[in-house]
């Protein structure tokens, strides 16, 4: 969720000082971004959701001044993408309770919590020396079996089992240290 | 047309345009030289402006009307953006208007007190607070089609900030024409005109800031 946040906010700076690249990056993106986000909400149906999208575009180029680069781009253009939907409800009469929704899902593919912990996992796993981290993340991550690993890194399946034994271990005081 | 088609249309032309409090200022200057204009035309500056501009009286009305436009000002731009939000900061706004009540009470509290219904009063409170909130019209006229290059969401305090500066402007250009000097007046029937003006941007706010 981070990194897109820094990516689209880069790509909007760009397309402001005039990067027609970059703008047509950052339409496609944000494109992608509200299609999932419209449909979660009007069901897959989707044509209503592709003029939400397209409408939202449009405000997104003719009201970009209004985008502060001081801040974070992602709640800003979640204010216009959920203006939009409400328009739309409003529009059409219909007295539906709008879902609660908040800026983060506006990024959220499918799994925002497996977004966050994955990124958690980078950072912890970033402490440990390359030779553990390497390992545990092919047993533990992409689930190999202890002879693979031995086989991939050269070392003995005994020296395996005790350098990923030792990373957990390491991995666990790290959690344990304030401010983790 | 298909959304890629409309992707690579919009990317012919990087985001455009300048900022919220360029657009919203061009609109003030200009809804504000009209509202002088209709001013002259209509009601006159007061005869002894250049005496009067001598006195206390003169600047406390004039500060407390501009006072209050740049804090709204402020307000407008802020809710001029979609992430725009009441905040508690919004009160203020309020803070010119503290004052001038204080200044009010004192001066009531010094007078006779046979004085002091006229100090409210003046000889013109039938006619102050219709006649600012009906040169805040051109003025928040402006702002309003400023709005359409703007995102507002919150639409109905977008539109009430958007009266109540139109409505402080009016009050700087009609406080030229008005005589009347005393604070108890100045709090009680300006303040009127000025929440006329923001209680109209209000109720027009949510169906003409629509985007």
């Amino acid at each position: 969720v981070t990194n897109a946040e820094d990516r689209l906010k880069t790509l909007m700076i760009a397309s402001r000082a005039g990067d027609a690249a970059s703008y047509r990056m950052l339409l496609n993106e944000v494109g992608a971004h509200l299609r999932a986000y419209y449909r979660r909400r009007l069901g897959s149906g989707a044509a209503e959701a592709e003029d939400l999208v397209q409408e939202t575009l449009i405000a997104m180029h003719t009201k970009g001044a209004t985008y502060d680069p001081r801040r974070p781009f992602t709640p800003w253009l979640h204010a216009i993408a959920r203006y939009k939907l409400i328009d739309n409800y409003r529009r059409n009469r219909r007295n539906r309770d709008l879902p609660l929704d908040e800026v983060g899902e506006l990024l959220s593919g499918q799994d925002q919590e497996a977004a966050i912990a994955s990124r958690d996992v980078e950072r912890l796993l970033a402490k440990l020396p390359r030779r553990s981290r390497n390992l545990l993340r092919s047993v533990k991550v992409e689930g190999l079996s202890t002879r693979e690993a031995a086989t991939r890194s050269g070392m003995s399946e005994s020296a395996v089992k005790v350098t990923v034994h030792r990373a957990l271990r390491a991995l666990s005081s790290l959690l344990r240290e304030p401010g983790q | 047309m298909r959304t890629e088609q409309l992707i690579e249309r919009l990317a012919e032309r990087p985001v455009p345009g300048a900022a919220p409090a360029t657009i919203l200022a061009r609109a003030l200057v200009l809804g504000t030289l009209v509202s002088f204009a209709v001013m002259l035309g209509w009601l006159q500056p007061r005869p002894d402006l250049a005496q009067a501009a001598l006195t206390m009286a003169f600047w406390m009305k004039l500060a407390y009307a501009a006072s209050t436009a740049a804090l709204a000002f402020w307000l407008v731009e802020h809710l001029s953006r979609p992430t725009g939000t009441l905040a508690r900061s919004t009160l203020f706004v309020f803070v010119p208007l503290l004052m001038i009540l204080t200044i009010a009470l004192i001066q009531l509290g010094d007078a006779e007190k046979s004085d002091r219904m006229h100090l409210v009063m003046g000889s013109s409170w039938n006619v102050c607070s219709w006649r600012i909130a009906l040169l805040s019209l051109p003025i928040l006229g402006g702002l309003f089609a400023a709005f359409r290059r703007l995102a507002p969401t919150n639409l109905r305090w977008a539109g009430a900030a958007a009266g109540l500066l139109a409505g402080a402007a009016g009050t700087v250009v009609y406080a030229l024409h008005c005589d009347e000097s005393a604070a108890p007046f100045v709090a009680t029937w300006y303040t009127l005109g000025m929440a006329s003006a923001g209680l109209v941007g209000g109720l027009f706010g949510r169906v003409l800031l629509r985007w």
